[in-house]
């Protein structure tokens, strides 16, 4: 039973983080129809920049909103330059041009910062709560991570539900043409989706780096999980997101935990093909006939 | 100051090549007549000026962190032996490939390196999945493969692989000396294992097994990891749930922080014996500074064992420890000067004794054979190499050590050696001194 | 695929006649060449080869029926693994055995791959595939008694047989099974995709319910594009065990799931011609750069990571600049050719356009 519990805690926590992640490639996906893969390497160069300003004598804080910064420009300044010159190509093609990116920026990385394994400091004390007379695997860092992926999910639905400029970007995501003719800026949405979007994943990467440690791969595979949760949840559905990003998040755990670490993702594997043999597009999905 | 060091070691680069020129007449005279003569192109890889060489190592990717520091300080150590005037007179050329720790990357460019740059021989290929894809066809064409970097005993089996050749301890036999010390020292208590799912940790863990007796850990105090799965909380919670006081761990240095700190998380503090590999303590203590906030930072590094077979990198008295030091300095002063660039220059400084011992005009089959006779000499190491014709082993054993809670290292007990399955026995020769120019 | 078609039009009746001389020349080339090159050029060849055919069969699934797939990856695994265990037990088995054996097994597995894959669409059928990719090798690595583990499976080498004489390279021999198995495999697709089941993968692609009211059946064309998808990344697989010497699940990591969907991106999206520039850009580009690293004038982290950033760099820019590449850039100049001697302005654009219908599901 406390075994049970360990693993629930430590599901809980990096779920919060595939969630993080699951939204930021949700969010781009519902903006411009792009799976970007270079999400995983914009949240590592993100991270490094924070650890950069800490190293040289920066607060933590100071750092955390350098890593938040940071990610909204550089989300809009890949949207810009790179993504929106090929948004006519072959969808295919962005696929591509992401994953190149994804190198490349795992490859500049260490050259600007050393090649080494990093560590990145905690916000909060990493050392487990005390309940009673025991000491649970779940630490006031987690309880921050948990609350600052709960804040940053509330605040999007805020903005995305509640605001006009929420109203004008849904509607640019959706319909461009029509939204043009109305008078919203289209392009101009669609960058500030993409740099929501790389916000939220440069989150995911500031609170995730003191448990992954830092390293110039170190955000590939919750890239791939998050995309996993993504995709179990429905990739046009935000709270499908935040779901299926926990999902992953409870279920790898369970998996590593009693049947060892190295199934953790036949585990995975096994849970997508589930959900999607019953729902080809996800849980959270409208079940609408595909789009041609 | 860094730049102007660099500088300074482009300028006696600079400076050398012109000294080469004048120092190849020079050396002949200075060395044992069966050696005399000028220089030959006596085998591919090598002409009158230059001898190359070439490995693949994981320079990018999941292995490239702490490990790509290798074959840069290898590099460094010849340039250095370069501005020295070489070898013979020859220049040492170093060609390394990025195989990303990518079993079939490392085949393809082991071709290129053979067939395309006709390398003379293979130096310290890293990783063990990765070689044990390319050793076969090595020896296939004759090929030195010299000091491989990995501690699998797979690398000595002479009638199979007679062109490869071992450097590091193997795992198995620092899990028996590791072994043999808890049995020593910390004997009554649960033991507990910690170990990468693999030749790494399997092989260390037959090594303990075989000290500790197999039968006393039980299933449950066996815990696992995939360096492709970070979250190691599972694995700790079941040691802990074990009982285990003492847990072993074979684990590369990430993975020993990462359970150091999933540890501290839950309260539990065992005592850890963790294998050279996994305990740099300029690493650990590079990736646990960080969590200094609520009681999990460097001191968690207190009170482990350890062992090595190279001298401390922080003990600066230490003659070999200033010579490597002092280069890197040089030459690499970009990187950290940790346990990783001490075993490149260590693993360099062996390769240039070996290329000395084989002679002027060394061909492939001659140099194999003289680095099986040549009885070498461990050079840094604690422990002699196990080189003869019959045994491609190559350091025999290992000195237990212990980390303080402020990082400072000290060695406990004397140098023990062994073979995978012969009896520990404690090595009585004592350690040696660089000689003046550092070079062998 | 206009251009080629309004072409093929006139050439209909001898569409097979002229794929077998084209093939047949491309072998005597190839066996000519094979002969000319050193013994590391033989082992590139092949390792092209070897990327041509699973590329061959990604661009019948993906460029052509529209099925995005992330994780071919893990089917050239299916194929190598069975080509390891096969010799393990087996040393003397012939290489056509083997690669027929290995093609079977892919295959079918394939099936059942392809009956799921049916069900979903893109980014959703990515997804999967993916995760696939990711999964699959750490099955190798749990059962090690069967799969050897991280250290994986050697492969004895294939020995040229004895008419060829005992000096006879095997890199040499090695390369002409490879070419041989990847003429026959583009001989088989590009007749396929001029016959009936050819067609239907393309009606498939670019409007399921038009092709559907046509009668075609749609899961049954997107399972049969699976399944010849899945055939021919087990015969690069199995290809892919003798060249490398070893099996083992680093070997198919997720990374090369990427590189064959990347190369067939880079050689231009949907033609067998493009699968086959894509393989030579896969092979060669990173042998071009590897020599940076060991460089002793920049700093090591500089050195060590410049290929990478040089690869990396030359996706994005490919992408930018040549969105259908290189057969694309091909036909373009081409095109451009033809048009000033036939005084037709944009004689070939029409192919140029047709690219750009965009893929399905997306």
């Amino acid at each position: 039973m406390s075994r049970f519990f360990v693993l629930s805690l430590t599901g809980l926590t990096q779920g919060a983080i595939y969630a993080a992640m699951a939204l930021a490639l949700v969010m781009i996906w519902r903006a411009t129809k792009v799976i970007n893969f270079a999400q995983a390497a914009m949240a590592m160069f993100t991270t490094y920049l924070a650890l950069f300003a800490i190293d040289h004598g920066a607060p933590y804080w100071v750092g955390f909103l350098v890593a938040l910064l940071s990610g909204l420009l550089l989300g809009a300044i890949i949207e810009r330059v790179l993504v929106r010159p090929v948004e006519s190509a072959p969808p295919l093609n962005v696929v591509i041009l992401t994953l190149g990116l994804l190198l490349f920026l795992e490859a500049l990385a260490p050259m600007a910062f050393g090649g080494q394994i990093r560590s990145f400091p905690p916000a909060f004390s990493i050392v487990g709560l005390h309940l009673g007379n025991s000491q649970v695997a779940f630490s006031p860092f987690d309880a921050f991570t948990l609350g600052a992926v709960l804040a940053v999910m509330v605040l999007l639905l805020v903005l995305f539900q509640k605001t006009n400029l929420g109203l004008r970007m849904r509607a640019s995501a959706f319909n461009p043409e029509v939204s043009g003719l109305l008078g919203i800026r289209v392009g101009r949405m669609l960058t500030l989706g993409w740099a929501l979007a790389s916000l939220v994943g440069a989150l995911a990467g500031v609170l995730i780096a003191p448990s992954l440690l830092l390293y110039p791969t170190f955000m590939d595979d919750v890239l791939v999980f998050g995309f996993t949760g993504a995709v179990i949840g429905g990739l046009d559905s935000a709270v499908g997101a935040v779901v299926g990003g926990l999902l992953m998040g409870f279920a790898l755990s369970y998996v590593g935990g009693y049947f060892g670490s190295d199934l953790e993702t036949v585990g995975a594997l096994v849970i997508l093909i589930a959900v999607l043999m019953v729902r080809p597009r996800g849980l959270f999905s409208l079940q609408r006939l595909r789009q041609v | 100051m860094k730049s102007v060091m660099g500088g300074n070691a482009l300028r006696i680069r600079g400076i050398a090549i012109i000294c080469v020129a004048g120092l190849l007449a020079a050396c002949g005279s200075s060395t044992s007549s069966n050696d005399s003569g000028t220089n030959t192109a006596s085998a591919p890889g090598i002409t009158a000026t230059t001898i190359t060489i070439g490995s693949t190592q994981p320079l990018t990717g999941r292995a490239a962190p702490g490990y790509s520091e290798i074959s840069a300080s290898s590099n460094a150590y010849f340039q250095y032996v370069n501005a020295h005037g070489g070898i013979f007179g020859r220049q040492i050329t170093y060609t390394y490939y990025d195989d990303t720790y990518n079993p079939t990357m490392t085949a393809s460019l082991t071709r290129k390196l053979i067939l395309e740059d006709k390398v003379f021989a293979l130096f310290s290929a890293l990783g063990t999945p990765t070689h044990l894809a390319v050793v076969d066809y090595i020896n296939s064409q004759k090929v030195p493969d010299l000091f491989v970097s990995s501690g699998c005993n797979c690398w000595n089996d002479v009638s199979n692989h007679p062109y490869t050749f071992g450097w590091q301890p193997d795992y198995t036999i620092e899990g028996k000396i590791l072994g043999q010390y808890i049995n020593q020292n910390l004997g009554g208590k649960k033991v507990g294992y910690f170990y990468q799912n693999d030749e790494f940790g399997l092989d260390g863990v037959k090594g303990l097994d075989a000290q500790l007796g197999a039968s006393s850990v039980p299933d449950a105090s066996r815990q696992n990891y995939v360096p492709t799965n970070t979250n190691v909380g599972p694995q700790i919670a079941a040691l802990q749930a074990s009982g285990a006081q003492v847990v072993v761990s074979f684990s590369i240095p990430a993975f020993t922080a990462l359970a150091l700190l999933g540890a501290a998380k839950v309260g539990y503090h065992p005592i850890w014996v963790v294998s050279n590999v996994g305990s740099d303590v300029t690493t650990l203590t590079g990736l646990l500074k960080s969590f200094s906030k609520g009681a999990a930072g460097v001191q968690l590094l207190g009170g482990m064992v350890t062992d090595a077979y190279l001298p401390l990198t922080g003990d600066t008295s230490n003659k070999w420890i200033s010579l490597f030091k002092g280069i890197h300095d040089t030459y690499v002063s970009t990187l950290p000067w940790d346990g990783n660039v001490l075993y490149g220059m260590a693993q360099a400084y062996t390769l240039v004794q070996a290329i000395k011992a084989a002679g002027r005009n060394p061909t492939r089959a001659s140099f194999v054979k003289a680095l099986e006779s040549t009885k070498l000499s461990g050079g840094p190491g604690l422990a002699p190499f196990g080189f003869s014709s019959s045994s491609h082993l190559g350091y025999l054993g290992v000195q237990v050590a212990t980390i303080a809670a402020d990082g400072t290292q000290s060695t406990a007990g004397p140098v023990y050696t062994s073979s995978d399955s012969g009896p520990i026995s404690q090595y009585s020769g004592s350690a040696s001194s660089p000689p003046a120019n550092g070079i062998p | 695929m206009v251009a080629v078609r309004s072409r093929a039009d006139r050439l209909v009746a001898s569409t097979l006649r002229r794929h077998l001389l084209i093939a047949l020349g491309a072998a005597v080339v190839l066996l000519l060449l094979s002969a000319q090159i050193g013994a590391y050029d033989d082992y590139n060849l092949t390792a092209v080869a070897i990327f041509a055919v699973a590329a061959a069969g990604l661009t019948l699934l993906t460029g052509l029926n529209g099925q995005l797939s992330l994780g071919h990856g893990a089917l050239m695994a299916i194929g190598a693994y069975t080509t390891s265990l096969l010799l393990k037990d087996h040393r003397q088995l012939p290489v056509i055995v083997v690669l027929l054996i290995s093609v079977v097994s892919a295959g079918v597995i394939g099936i059942a791959f392809g009956y799921a894959a049916a069900r979903l669409r893109g980014p959703y059928l990515a997804g999967a595939t993916l995760t696939l990719a990711v999964a699959l090798p750490q099955v190798a690595t749990r059962y090690k008694s069967i799969f050897g583990g991280e250290s994986g499976l050697t492969v004895p080498p294939s020995a040229p047989p004895d008419w060829l004489g005992a000096d006879f390279p095997p890199e040499r021999w090695l390369a002409w099974i490879a070419v041989a198995a990847a003429v026959v495999t583009m001989l088989l697709l590009a007749n396929l995709l001029r016959s009936a089941p050819g067609r239907a993968f393309k009606a498939v692609r670019d409007n399921e319910a038009a092709a559907a009211l046509a009668g075609i059946d749609v899961a049954r064309t997107q399972v049969l594009a699976f399944v010849i998808s899945a055939a021919c990344a087990g015969l690069a697989g199995a290809l892919f065990a003798y060249w490398s010497g070893i099996t083992s699940p680093a070997g198919f990591s997720l990374s090369l799931s990427l590189q064959l969907i990347t190369a067939i991106v880079i050689g231009g999206l949907g033609s067998l011609a493009g699968a086959v520039w894509g393989s030579i850009v896969l092979v060669f580009v990173p042998l071009l750069t590897s020599g940076l690293a060991s460089s002793v004038h920049l700093p090591s982290a500089v050195a060590d990571n410049l290929p990478l950033a040089i690869y990396g760099g030359i996706l994005v820019i490919a992408m930018l600049v040549a969105p259908h590449g290189i057969q694309g850039a091909l036909r373009r100049i081409l095109a451009i050719g033809r048009a000033r001697r036939e005084h037709t302005p944009g004689g070939g654009q029409k192919g140029v356009v047709d690219w750009d219908d965009p893929a399905p599901g997306t």
